[in-house]
């Protein structure tokens, strides 16, 4: 049952990234992308991270993606130049990607972590029943994680400040 | 049922695999700067994903790492969509291929 699911939302989510990535119109481009985003938060739920299934919701779906169909909107791009998809560098590009591509999914399929570091099967699914989605990736971050928890916030702050500069027409 | 847990790391990590490569290939071919912005997005989903499915197995850690990864995010999606907005103002484009500022 969980495969099934797990293939469904991952059929749907790379789908999804195609059209988005094919379509000309940035909005239509942007919903998909809000669908891949979806998608992919369903299987994070089926791999045990229901804290993170719901950040992706909220953070990626949520905020990221109507902050770029608001510049999307603002802007009043319509449909792209012609100039988009280029020819035959195109095709170079696209062949040289597939051959990464299968090197990667020959690596992958065959990756298995060390006995001795893996944990038990079904561990994590027991962490989150015992003390909470929130609580498990809370203790870690408050504990082993302070200084880049509270380096983030600096970021942020710089974030903030540089999208403020740039974006106003005059100080 | 009990393996059930392990069965899944192989297909999440194809999965990204291909999901990184759907978004570097619309950077590489498309000249949109906001669809190459988005496709810069998927592919950090993509390696979420991988931490999420290595997480399940090794320790909440990478958990907590793809926390840190929305974060930055987040901050960049800001930062990015201020400059191309400003880009936008000089050129009334979005198209990379018209936009040559540091060329002279």
């Amino acid at each position: 049952m969980e495969q099934v699911i797990f293939w469904l939302f991952s059929a749907i989510a790379i789908a999804s990234a195609l059209l988005c990535v094919t379509r000309r119109n940035p909005v239509a481009s942007a919903l998909w992308l809000v669908l891949t985003m979806f998608s992919l938060a369903g299987i994070f739920v089926i791999l045990d991270a229901h804290f993170i299934a719901a950040m992706q919701i909220l953070v990626y779906a949520g905020a990221i993606m109507v902050l770029f169909l608001f510049v999307i909107m603002l802007l009043n791009i319509g449909q792209s130049e012609a100039s988009d998809l280029p020819g035959w560098m195109g095709h170079v590009i696209m062949l040289a990607i597939g051959a990464v591509l299968a090197v990667q999914l020959w690596a992958m399929t065959r990756i298995v972590p060390d006995g001795d570091i893996r944990l038990p099967a079904g561990a994590m699914r027991q962490l989150n029943e015992q003390e909470g989605a929130v609580q498990v990736i809370g203790g870690p971050l408050f504990r082993d994680f302070l200084v880049p928890f509270e380096i983030t916030s600096v970021l942020l702050l710089a974030a903030v400040v540089g999208a403020v500069v740039l974006a106003k027409r005059r100080l | 049922m009990i393996d059930q847990g392990y069965a899944l790391l192989s297909p999440a990590l194809v999965v990204s695999a291909l999901l990184f490569c759907i978004g570097v290939a619309g950077v590489l071919l498309r000249r949109n700067a906001i669809i190459m912005f988005m496709c810069i997005e998927l592919m950090l989903n993509a390696v979420n994903l991988s931490f999420v499915a290595l997480a399940q197995q090794l320790g909440h850690e990478g958990q907590v790492f793809v926390f840190f990864v929305m974060a930055v995010a987040a901050a960049e999606a800001a930062v990015g969509l201020a400059i191309i907005i400003a880009v936008y103002r000089h050129k009334q484009t979005v198209n990379l291929d018209k936009i040559n500022l540091l060329s002279g």
